[in-house]
């Protein structure tokens, strides 16, 4: 039910009729140019990384080598007939192998911060709710995971079960999701037990067990609702942190196994020959330098446009 | 909200009287006690004592007023009658039945009778569900009503306190203040409840819309046979709206009576202070009033004086010269003046009736009011020979029967709606 | 909170204060004299045309709307209104603290003696404020910075205006101190301000609008936050200094007991116009305004019968976009006319120092 702002004379205007908090928010990340700009850059990851690989030129490990003998032995450089970005020493299309490496980062990405979630919302949620000894319990072992060097106890991790079947699935990629999904939920974690033990103590929530509803009720339909804002930022925000993590670890070769092509490996391969063919290591870098920025200004965008300090206070 | 097992060392717990049908909600020597912890293994301080042996009734049907000051308790106490709170010594009992004893899903089935209204109408109403949800809820969670006559129950609720039933798709930041309240008392009475804490329900609220609110809880009241426990801190709101006031101070109460008596013959030196520091809208009765201005602040929680907690700041204790049993010995309720409902826990109450200390003497008879009398004749005239001239509109509340007597008279004509206005009777308040 | 052996604040007031009406109006009128006495204009403070907007996504909010009003010296004026009627802006207006952007003083003139304060750079008017103009703020706990020291705070006007040395100016301040009543001022000089309780910290802020001994202070709700017998120590206290300091009052309410306990004129604002003005007295024996009648009707009193029910205006203030030229209050006024929704009513004197914005009471309408 709308109501229309038309000014009769005599009376006094009246305001528009509101569209729910969160229709609020995507108007307010809207109207914000940078988180824009970052949106762009995630959809056009998100399509790389979904639609690329079947729309590629090539698949991503077949060798041209007819291609790279016609060049003298030497990668085809970018803008050559065939391959839009060139070739490496084994005439493997450029373009196809960082399609591919969208695709693992898109997944990497996504499926890490599907475990964070999984397991640090409801470990927080726990913590939070319950207080006392089972916080105090929670938070201890959060610390203990938050002392670990991350990124050693991924390499760790990847290194000790490489030669496993749990290491060896997915190319390798299972090894990498679990690795940083574990050292990465401490965050979420304490974000949610904050929330929770900060919103617990709100009025509506105390209205809320006036009236008799559940715990368990509470949680779901008062709490997260309201205290799941810092953490979607947090999740987003996370992302470029994961998918930087796993190209660190496929350029020390810990990581994704060849020849899937993450853009971590592709640096690692490629900077062999910077100073004949840059291409190799610009372009996987740029990549990366994308899709960090992209969610990073998503990321505060979603912030800004999360900020509950307009909550129609007047 | 979670309290100590503390009780008060050496304290012999009080035989708990037998439940009187006439009373709804009986605390018996209610003690809450919060504990401070601090450092890194979180050891005991020291309790805060909100609640410090508090023994009342409120009677089935009456309104009991509360009034104090920040660190009194009273809003602890509202929660504790309801069960918000844990007590650490004492009982509370509603309706005859001990709210400690009772196990969990028989208290969620009493939640039903007993109900609160918050102070702050931007706190209480979750920001993220619409209208309709939050009244929902209630009935959701006691499977009162399903699918269309759900929707039914919420758009009579909303009409019950002056609301258009098309706003249940809104959201609580659209409305204003006294909106939102009213919003919270719809949500109250969903599951139809008997008893109601009113935690400062319109303190937050602007002038104008306080009347407002005012009137829905009391036309409520009527209509609804409801049970009121009004905890404010403004003593005119509470004398308006009190069947009896009780004036709470450092966790105890201090004087308990019908407002008529307390309000012009205080028995306890606190009362009188307080209700001298009330300010009046009235310039000449402000000059005239002999104020008490208490010394210092209102001492902490933690560490309440010895003897009567009130003697450190007290302007009796300081008239009589300082006798030493307000110093040592905690006075309990007694009867003042033999009024047998007027009670004062003060050791020399006597005296202080005897000054005229803190009452403000305003001439019955000079009593101003906003509306001059020409204008109230020309309302009625008005009213009476074109009763459907615009800007004269009946107001759209619901008839009461027998509850608003005035109805016809011209003193209703305030309760207007915009005379321009096309709307409905239900949209009587706007969202502007 | 504070322990519970508070001491007896020194220079407290007697515990009892009796004050009968002759006493109090001698007093208040020989303050007024002295401080008007030899000074460069009529009045401390006048206000001329004064309109500020905010500039706002949703429209042009004219908060403030040609607003003209004079205070004069040592005289306490009282802006009385409800939420979003203006009156804070109007004060922020007066002592340019408007947030720019959103908000701008559109129009108008402010002269505080003698002085064209919106014409001034703001290096002066940095100069006039916490020199000239003292304030105090509803909510001590945010106006104050929590990581100085009172001592610092208060020291800071003094030394920015005054010039004075070291010692001087601690001299000064524990004198100050001892003024709005906080006991052992030496030993508090340092402590924090969340040592203080609301009533001690409000007395702070006192100290620090008295301590340049200023021509006039802007209180803007001092006592909403606290507990009502601290709001009367308060009350008390600024009554009592800005007589002993000579210092004019501009205190901003919507507790009209406040305002017939503290004031000597009032106005009363809605909608971001000044809707009546007058005396405190003829503004509560005789108000000529359908609004002024509402709000004084909708007040539940001490003296009141018990249980009668209360004469409410209905509906809410208006939204201050697009104001057309209408009454703005006559969507909820029961005596509206045509008229009312024609042409927006001037601001019009009835009796000699008592004006009033409405149709209806003016000579020739229909009431009265």
């Amino acid at each position: 039910m709308a109501t229309n702002t038309t000014v009769v004379p005599g009376q006094i205007a009246k305001p528009k009729a509101s569209v729910g908090p969160w229709r609020e928010a995507a108007g307010r990340l809207f109207r914000n140019k940078l988180a824009i700009v970052g949106l762009f850059l995630v959809s056009g990851l998100l399509f790389a990384g979904i639609f690329g690989p079947f729309l590629a030129p090539w698949p991503y490990q077949v060798q041209d080598l007819q291609a790279v003998f016609a060049n003298g032995g030497r990668p085809l450089p970018p803008f050559s007939p065939d391959h839009l970005l060139g070739t490496d020493q084994l005439g493997r299309d450029l373009l196809s192998r960082m399609l591919d490496g969208a695709r693992i980062s898109v997944t990497v990405a996504f499926v890490v911060q599907m475990v964070i979630i999984f397991i640090g919302v409801p470990l927080g949620a726990l913590a939070g709710w319950y207080a006392g000894l089972m916080d105090s319990t929670i938070m201890r072992f959060t610390d203990v995971i938050y002392a670990f060097p991350d990124l050693l106890f991924i390499i760790l991790l990847s290194v000790a079960f490489r030669e496993t079947p749990f290491g060896q699935a997915l190319d390798g990629l299972f090894l990498v999701f679990v690795a940083i999904g574990l050292v990465g939920w401490v965050t979420v974690a304490r974000l949610t037990r904050g929330q929770i033990l900060s919103l617990k103590e709100t009025e509506f929530v105390e209205a809320a067990r006036a009236i008799g509803v559940s715990d368990r009720n509470i949680v779901l339909k008062h709490l997260l609702p309201n205290g799941i804002s810092p953490i979607i930022v947090a999740v987003t925000l996370g992302i470029p942190v994961a998918i930087l993590a796993e190209a660190t670890l496929a350029y020390i070769g810990v990581g994704v196994q060849p020849p899937r092509a993450s853009w971590g490996s592709l640096i690692a391969e490629g900077q062999k020959s910077l100073r004949s063919d840059p291409h190799l290591v610009t372009f996987p870098a740029i990549a990366i330098a994308l899709a960090l920025i992209g969610f990073t200004f998503l990321g505060d965008g979603l912030r800004d446009a999360l900020d509950p300090k307009l909550k129609g206070k007047q | 909200m979670t309290a100590t097992a503390n009780p008060a060392a050496g304290a012999q717990p009080k035989p708990v009287r037998p439940h009187d049908p006439a009373n709804l909600v009986e605390v018996d020597d209610l003690k809450v006690y919060f504990e401070i912890r601090s450092g890194v293994f979180k050891t005991a301080q020291g309790s805060v004592r909100a609640i410090d042996g508090v023994t009342v009734d409120v009677r089935r049907g009456e309104t009991l007023g509360l009034v104090g000051e920040s660190g009194c308790g009273k809003s602890t106490i509202g929660r504790a009658m309801i069960k918000l709170r844990d007590a650490t010594a004492g009982t509370v009992r509603f309706d005859g039945t001990d709210l400690e004893s009772v196990k969990p899903d028989e208290l969620r089935r009493m939640r039903r009778r007993m109900q609160i209204i918050f102070q702050d109408p931007y706190g209480s109403l979750d920001p993220r569900m619409a209208v309709g949800a939050i009244i929902g809820e209630p009935l959701d969670t006691h499977h009162l009503a399903e699918g269309q006559a759900k929707q039914e129950r919420i758009a009579e609720l909303l009409e019950l306190v002056g609301l258009d039933p098309n706003y249940v798709r809104r959201y609580p930041h659209e409305f204003s203040g006294g909106q939102r309240q009213r919003i919270g008392v719809a949500r109250a009475l969903a599951v139809e409840p008997e008893f109601i804490v009113c935690d400062e329900p319109i303190s937050a609220l602007d002038v104008s819309i306080q009347a407002q609110v005012l009137n829905l809880l009391t036309d409520l009241r009527a209509r609804l046979g409801l049970t009121y426990l009004f905890v404010a801190h403004d003593l005119s709101v509470v004398k308006h709206i009190s069947d009896r006031v009780a004036v709470m101070y450092l966790g105890k109460i201090v004087e308990i009576g019908p407002p008529e008596v307390l309000y012009s013959a205080p028995g306890h030196p606190y009362s009188r202070a307080l209700l001298s520091a009330v300010p009046v809208p009235d310039p000449a009765a402000e000059r005239k009033r002999k104020r008490v201005i208490l010394k210092g602040d209102v001492p902490s929680p933690v560490n309440p004086p010895s003897g009567c907690r009130f003697h450190t700041r007290c302007w009796l204790y300081e008239r009589m010269g300082e006798p030493e049993d307000c110093r040592t010995i905690n006075p309990e309720l007694k009867v003042v003046a033999d009024v047998a409902d007027h009670q004062a826990a003060c050791h020399h109450s006597d005296e202080a009736l005897k000054t005229d200390v803190g009452i403000a003497h305003i001439d019955p008879t000079q009593v101003r009011r906003g509306t001059p009398a020409s204008a109230l004749a020309m309302l009625a005239e008005t009213n009476a020979t074109t009763p459907h001239h615009e800007g004269f509109q009946a107001p759209a509340f619901p008839d009461v029967p027998g509850a608003t007597p005035e109805s016809t008279s011209a003193s209703d004509a305030f309760g207007v709606r915009d005379p321009g206005s096309t709307s409905t009777p239900t949209d009587r308040i706007d969202p502007w | 909170m504070v322990s519970a052996n508070e001491e007896v604040p020194t220079g407290e007031s007697p515990t009892i204060v009796e004050l009968s009406s002759d006493e109090v109006l001698r007093e208040r009128n020989a303050a007024v004299l002295e401080a008007g006495a030899g000074r460069k204009a009529d009045h401390l403070l006048e206000v001329r045309g004064l309109s500020t907007h905010f500039f706002t996504p949703d429209g042009v909010v004219q908060a403030v709307d040609d607003v003209d009003f004079e205070v004069g010296y040592g005289e306490t004026l009282g802006l009385v209104g409800e939420s979003g009627c203006g009156k804070s802006v109007t004060a922020l207006s007066i002592a340019r603290l408007v947030a720019d952007p959103p908000g701008k003083i559109v129009s108008g003139s402010i002269q505080f003696d003698g002085i064209d304060v919106l014409k001034l750079s703001d290096v002066d008017m940095r100069k006039l404020r916490g020199k000239e103009i003292g304030f105090i703020f509803q909510d001590p706990l945010t106006s104050l910075n929590p990581t100085l020291t009172i001592g610092y705070q208060i020291g800071e006007s003094i030394r920015e205006h005054l010039g004075l040395s070291a010692k001087a100016a601690r001299d000064r301040i524990i004198e100050l101190l001892a003024k709005v009543g906080i006991p052992r001022p030496a030993d508090r000089l340092n402590d924090y301000p969340h040592q203080f309780s609301g009533g001690m910290r409000q007395r702070v802020m006192i100290a620090i609008a008295l301590s340049c001994d200023p021509k006039l202070i802007l209180a803007d709700e001092p006592t909403t936050a606290l507990d009502v017998t601290i709001q009367a120590q308060i009350l008390e206290l600024i009554q009592r200094l800005s007589s002993e300091f000579q210092t004019a009052v501009l205190l901003i309410t919507h507790d009209l007991g406040i305002a017939a306990g503290m004031c000597d004129r009032v106005n009363v604002m809605y909608a971001g116009r000044i809707v009546e003005t007058g005396t405190v007295d003829t503004l509560f024996e005789d108000p000529r305004m359908p609004y002024a009648w509402g709000l004084l009707d909708s007040l539940p009193r001490i003296d009141d019968v018990r249980g009668d029910r209360l004469r409410t205006i209905e509906g809410l203030p208006p939204l201050l976009i697009n104001v057309p030229d209408a009454c703005r209050f006559n969507p909820r006024c029961s005596y509206a006319r045509d008229r009312c929704r024609e042409s927006e009513p001037q601001l019009t004197e009835r009796e000699p120092g008592h004006s009033a914005r409405c149709w209806a009471t003016e000579p020739g309408g229909w009431i009265e």
